[in-house]
């Protein structure tokens, strides 16, 4: 028998639940953890950014729509799915991190048990950060938390995938659709991810992925007046993380920065912090009418 | 070229009128179109990239012509006003933002229109004639534009009477087309195909040489409210009849591609087929527009874009 041929893959981007080649049509080369050549990813360019946030404000309302127990179903089943493809996740991770197999396990575990903490938060997350506020009169005063809208995230670079599964999921729990940018030097457990979403019942949008170099797309999604909030996490350089959040500023967009140079360890617990951050509270004043 | 053997062409063609016999064999005479051409060269056309100052030429020239429409049974007076005051100063934001070449509404809304326009020049075009089927007597449909002429439309967008333009009765055609532009009295008749009824490009053309036979001032694609609407080998299609009409007779027929263009990028690409087409002369609010509501967003989204270096969204311009 003779050998087989190498099955070759160019990871590419996800935009709108389909996966496109960079309208560039640029690659770049990704290397693993020992610098040695793996594949080709697409290098994504300021209008793929653009069609993302087109795509990722298109799916926005539809999402935002569905009741927070259909989100968490709809995430849950990702999650499933995710277990599914446990072996091709700890291969990349491993490869891609350079961390042994058992530790890479760890990893992939914590991310796949992450995404469940999202899935079940989906439907709670109104109780907690929602109030009856108390009023000295006959009327109702309620506040209750919304999605802001499109979301960008620039995805830490050093934890390929739990770092990503940290500051994406919780966006979309709430609401949001989201553009990633994934980790520059490690990007193709994000794309395996994306196939992961592609074949759930996540709508087309919902999540987008970008690869490619943050000081060359994250610019365009800064200023973009089409997009409501960024998180900056996996900006390493703070001089780009100041103009990006200044650049931010011309459209009002919420901002959320890491403080200081330190990297975040992301086995910690999640715990509520990044549930909240974008949802707007809205409050309402209920005449009683008696 | 269909005329091109007479000596006098214009006198060829008033002959051409005189009888359904010779009105036939006419139409019946016109080439025919290479349906895979013409779609091949539309899409050829449609890749020419358009960049930098042409594009932001090409925008402002999109805004200037275009028909900004609403035509629905919901439409109310406050649709009408934000309608009129949109088409004047469609981006409040920057007063170097043109206006467009009118509003388009039903006849009923047409003084409205025109009190809210006050002393700005611009059109009120307004349907007529049982639009958007057509289906109704010549005396409803006479009724029907002499109504929204005298409530101050100047432009008139009058459907044909597909019907009997597909079961061979041209005349029948023509003639209603005469006797609408006689209604018009001042105001600009604009003729609709709407081609998607037409099946073949073959009927797309003879329409459009009927219709500039019958006296129109501006051909127009569709009604808006059959699809497919305005295609662009459809629109090339009537392009040429329209340079052919001029180099036969004389006189310029302008076009109106209406339904279906909703980006700047689609409306780039028209204007790059009529400029390649028709001639540079159509590249003019007076002699092409475009029937259009949602793709006024998209060229003031262009247009942001440009002026300010940064991708824009839906929350910098209105609702429509």
């Amino acid at each position: 028998m003779s050998e087989r041929l190498d099955v070759r893959k160019t990871y590419k981007l996800f935009i709108g639940g389909a996966f496109p080649r960079s309208e560039s049509g640029r690659s770049y080369v990704v290397n693993d953890a020992k610098g040695r050549f793996w594949a080709n990813a697409a290098l994504a360019s300021r209008k793929d950014a653009r069609d993302a946030v087109v795509a990722a404000r298109n799916a926005q309302p539809g999402w935002a729509g569905r009741t927070g127990y259909n989100r968490g179903q709809v995430l849950y089943r990702v999650a499933e799915l995710l277990e599914g493809r446990r072996g091709q996740f700890v291969a990349e991770v491993s490869r891609g991190e350079g961390l042994s197999t058992r530790k890479a396990e760890a990893v992939v575990d914590a991310s796949i048990d992450r995404w469940v903490w999202y899935a079940g938060w989906t439907d709670k997350v109104a109780q907690v950060l929602g109030n009856a506020n108390p009023v000295a009169g006959p009327y109702f005063n309620l506040s209750t938390p919304e999605p802001t809208g499109v979301v960008a995230v620039v995805a830490p670079q050093d934890s390929s995938l739990l770092g990503l599964v940290s500051v994406a999921a919780p966006v979309v729990a709430t609401g949001s659709t989201v553009v990633v940018l994934a980790s520059e030097t490690a990007p193709l457990p994000a794309i395996t991810l994306a196939e992961v979403l592609a074949t759930s019942d996540l709508p087309g949008g919902v999540v987008n992925m970008l690869t490619g170099r943050a000081a060359e797309v994250a610019p365009w999604l800064a200023t973009h007046a089409d997009v409501n909030a960024i998180d900056l996490t996996g900006v390493g350089d703070a001089d780009l993380a100041g103009d990006l959040e200044a650049d931010a500023a011309g459209t009002l967009k919420r901002v959320r920065r890491p403080a200081g140079a330190k990297t975040a360890d992301w086995t910690d617990g999640p715990g509520t912090d990044r549930l909240g951050w974008t949802m707007e509270i809205k409050t309402v004043w209920h005449p009683m009418g008696v | 070229m269909p005329t091109g053997a007479s000596a006098t062409p214009s006198r060829g063609l008033a002959e051409v009128a005189a009888s359904e016999a010779s009105l036939r064999r006419f139409l019946a005479g016109l080439p025919g179109v290479d349906q895979v051409g013409a779609e091949a060269r539309a899409a050829t056309l449609a890749t020419r990239s358009i960049k930098t100052t042409a594009k932001a030429t090409a925008i402002d020239l999109a805004i200037r012509m275009i028909d900004l429409t609403t035509l629905e049974g919901t439409d109310t007076e406050g649709k009408v006003r934000t309608l009129v005051a949109k088409a004047l100063r469609p981006d409040p934001l920057d007063p170097g933002c043109p206006s467009v070449a009118a509003v388009c509404v039903y006849p009923d809304r047409v003084g409205l229109a025109r009190q809210a326009l006050g002393a700005a020049s611009l059109h009120v075009a307004s349907v007529a004639t049982a639009f958007p089927a057509g289906r109704s007597s010549l005396v409803v449909k006479l009724r029907d534009t002499a109504d929204a002429v005298e409530a101050g439309a100047d432009e008139i967008d009058m459907v044909i009477d597909r019907g009997a333009f597909l079961s061979g009765r041209a005349m029948a055609v023509l003639d209603e087309i005469v006797a609408v532009k006689q209604a018009c009295g001042r105001a600009h008749l604009k003729v609709i195909l709407e081609t998607g009824e037409l099946v073949t490009y073959d009927n797309v053309r003879r329409a459009a040489w009927l219709a500039m036979l019958a006296g129109a001032d501006f051909v127009k694609t569709s009604t808006g409210k059959v699809q497919p609407a305005a295609t662009m080998p459809v629109t090339l299609v009537m392009l040429e009849a329209v340079r052919d009409f001029r180099a036969a007779t004389g006189r310029q027929v302008g076009v109106k591609a209406a339904g279906g263009i909703r980006s700047s990028k689609d409306a780039i690409r028209y204007l790059v087929m009529t400029g390649e087409v028709a001639g540079n002369d159509w590249l003019d609010p007076d002699w092409f527009r475009f029937g259009a509501s949602s793709l006024l967003n998209d060229l003031l989204l262009q247009r942001q874009r440009m002026a300010t270096g940064h991708y824009s969204g839906p929350d910098y311009v209105t609702l429509d």
